[in-house]
């Protein structure tokens, strides 16, 4: 070994170890988080303030479901602010997305906004500087997705059902049931089209709840043992059938429905519209079946340490004004959670079709959730966690 | 300066990848814990899903290679030494062309072609035949065309260099076209079909998104990509299987000379 080679080799080993210890430090300093607080660095203290800041931000970045903003030109021009969004496929992804401290804010789904807020990603709201938050559906607010300790973390977004669509050229019309994915998927086999996120497990629950009562199985997402193993056991027979598992990726999956590659399966409003909407129009059909369903609630939050925060601010009052909600509601296939919008939407009927003001109607319902150890009910701590989820997730994949 | 680079940078985010193979992530907000854990490992081994992903990947890795060295030597023979200049160049371009084109735009391309409704079946249809484009078999075709470039590139250099009289010398001592092709050709390509396998069967190892364009299997690069938000640590340490793989390989294509031919 020549000494120059020798002297490398020592150069590269003592970089090697500099650059470790400078991770390692870095990583120790991020702990101490967990305190919530309204105090936003940079943010005014008055909705004036707020505007004023707003205008030397000039932009916000948010972490969105495909198709969530809305407004942005009218939005830009009220506020100066322009609005640049990512759209994210899971509300995994969405964490990630958030975490790399890139983003303002995030319209987050309640398995990512409990998770959020424990861990002081997100920061609580003062909504005294968001005055449409007023409108908001008493009935969203302050709700365990959605608030920590009695305080409000961000605003409603919207709420809607997890889909059964189908081609109507390849499925009965009056198909009512998601047995069509489960027991009776025979004649579709290889055509499904399912959702790639742990998650899912939660849409094999509520079919299980209701054609197998023997397990008592009450909420989808507070599942023990016996449980969760009955509904993985429903998945890992399902998965030869499955032509294509979809991560969250729209367009994948709108072009699969368009080309016939998928005729059934779970999905969400957005490509339900997007398809009726095509020229020619898709034959689809998107019904809640009578099993009920798996949906979500979603809420626009603010980054703990956002560096646009006056910007992010006005986003959150932006979209629950009438206008954007309307817009909202209509271009994703949701339902509003400020009722002035139904005046607005170009359907008169858009909010009666999608039960806006229909509390019975979202009963069978069951907003997405973080796992949890704790039942919360008297099983006590049995029950599988996110975690546990997770890994069944990726056996049932194969 | 070079080495620096390498050493900080390359070396240094592998060695932080390493090292958060080791930690612990909390069950609910699924943030990364640091404690040193074996778990992870544990979790990798014991799993009978990460076997057999791991499996399925470093398979179809193999037979993309098979098919590409197959494929790619009589085009690189020709090109080396059957062509003429004129041709030879055209087909150099040729060959480096679909490597301009963007990665995504292929597979998508390949998904589109792959379809119920795409031009495969609607050729075959005539035929009475049907072909499941979105399976493991679909993914195969879809490997070996995106890596053909980078098989027969190494494998052209590698025959170009064989001096005539080698050939001409096999010829003299009365040895026919056939026998002169095993006995002085093929020993002295098979380096440069070492060297284009070790681009064939790493970029099939390491790939994620052509696997999630045309199958609904999973592979090793999906599993990380699917898993790397909640269990960051299990995917770290689930990253070392293909690097502990490609090492191997490394290693035995330095023995069969591949690096010379490089």
């Amino acid at each position: 070994m020549s000494k120059r080679y020798r002297a490398t080799r020592l150069a590269a080993l003592g970089l090697l170890v500099a650059s470790l210890s400078v991770v390692a430090a870095g990583c120790g300093g991020g702990d101490d988080e967990g305190s919530a607080s309204t105090e936003i660095e940079g943010l005014g203290s008055s909705l004036e303030e707020i505007q004023e800041m707003a205008r030397d931000e000039g932009q916000v970045n948010v972490v969105q479901w495909a198709g969530y903003a809305q407004l942005t030109d009218e939005f830009k021009t009220e506020t100066g602010c322009t609005v640049n969004t990512k759209d994210g496929g899971s509300s995994d992804d969405m964490i990630e997305l958030l975490q790399t401290g890139e983003y303002d804010g995030v319209s987050a789904s309640g398995n990512a906004s409990v998770r959020l807020m424990t861990t002081g990603d997100v920061a609580p709201i003062d909504a005294e500087f968001i005055p449409n938050y007023a409108d908001v559906q008493e009935g969203i607010k302050n709700q365990e997705y959605n608030s920590l300790d009695g305080e409000p973390y961000g605003v409603p977004h919207g709420r809607g059902p997890n889909y059964l669509m189908f081609r109507t050229d390849e499925v009965p019309e009056d198909t009512d049931s998601w047995s069509v994915i489960w027991d009776e998927s025979e004649p579709y086999n290889g055509k499904l089209s399912i959702y790639d996120d742990s998650i899912f497990i939660a849409d094999a629950a509520v079919y299980l709840k209701a054609t197998q009562p023997d397990l008592g199985i009450e909420d989808p997402y507070e599942l023990d043992e016996e449980q969760f193993n009955a509904a993985v056991d429903l998945l890992k027979q399902q998965a030869p059938n499955v032509g294509e598992y979809w991560p969250g990726d729209v367009a994948k999956q709108i072009g699969s429905y368009t080309n016939g590659d998928s005729v059934v399966g779970t999905t969400w409003p957005y490509q339900y519209v997007q398809l009726t909407a095509a020229d020619p129009p898709v034959p689809v059909k998107a019904i809640k079946p009578k099993e009920g369903t798996t949906g979500w609630s979603d809420t626009w939050m603010i980054y703990s340490q956002a560096a646009n925060p006056n910007c992010m601010y006005l986003w959150m009052n932006h979209m629950i004004s009438p206008e954007a909600q309307a817009a909202v509601a209509e271009g994703f296939g949701e339902a509003p959670v400020n009722l002035k919008a139904c005046e607005l939407t170009k359907n008169a009927n858009h909010c009666d079709e999608y039960h806006a003001d229909d509390e019975a109607w979202w009963d069978d319902v069951y907003y997405w959730t973080t796992p949890t150890a704790d039942c919360g009910d008297d099983r006590g701590e049995v029950c599988k966690t996110q975690e546990d989820w997770e890994a069944a997730w990726t056996e049932i994949r194969g | 300066m070079p080495v620096i680079w390498i050493a900080g940078i390359y070396f240094g985010s592998l060695c932080v990848l390493l090292l958060s193979a080791f930690w612990d992530t909390n069950p609910f907000t699924a943030e990364v814990v640091h404690e040193l854990t074996l778990d992870n490992f544990r979790t990798i081994f014991e799993r009978n899903v990460y076997r057999d992903v791991a499996w399925r990947t470093i398979r179809m890795a193999a037979l993309v290679t098979v098919a590409d060295a197959v494929l790619a030597f009589p085009i690189a023979y020709y090109m080396a030494r059957v062509a003429s200049p004129r041709t030879r160049n055209i087909l150099v371009v040729a060959v480096l062309m679909p490597l301009w084109a963007n990665y995504l735009v292929k597979a998508y391309a390949w998904r589109t072609m792959l379809s119920d409704g795409g031009v495969i079946n609607w050729a075959l249809a005539p035929l009475g035949l049907h072909f499941d484009g979105y399976s493991t078999v679909g993914l195969w075709l879809v490997f070996t065309y995106l890596w053909l470039p980078f098989m027969i590139l190494p494998i052209y250099a590698g025959l170009e260099r064989i001096p005539n009289s080698l050939l001409e010398a096999s010829a003299d001592l009365g040895g026919r076209s056939l026998r002169t092709f095993t006995r002085v050709v093929l020993p002295l390509a098979f380096p440069a079909v070492v060297a284009g396998s070790i681009f064939t069967f790493s970029l099939t190892l390491g790939d994620y998104i052509a696997p999630g364009l045309i199958t609904s299997e999973q592979f090793i690069g999906t599993v990380i990509y699917s898993i790397r938000g909640e269990a960051l640590p299990v995917a770290a340490a689930y990253s070392l299987v293909p690097i502990v793989v490609m090492v191997v390989y490394l290693l035995v294509a330095r023995r069969l000379r591949a690096f010379e031919s490089l």
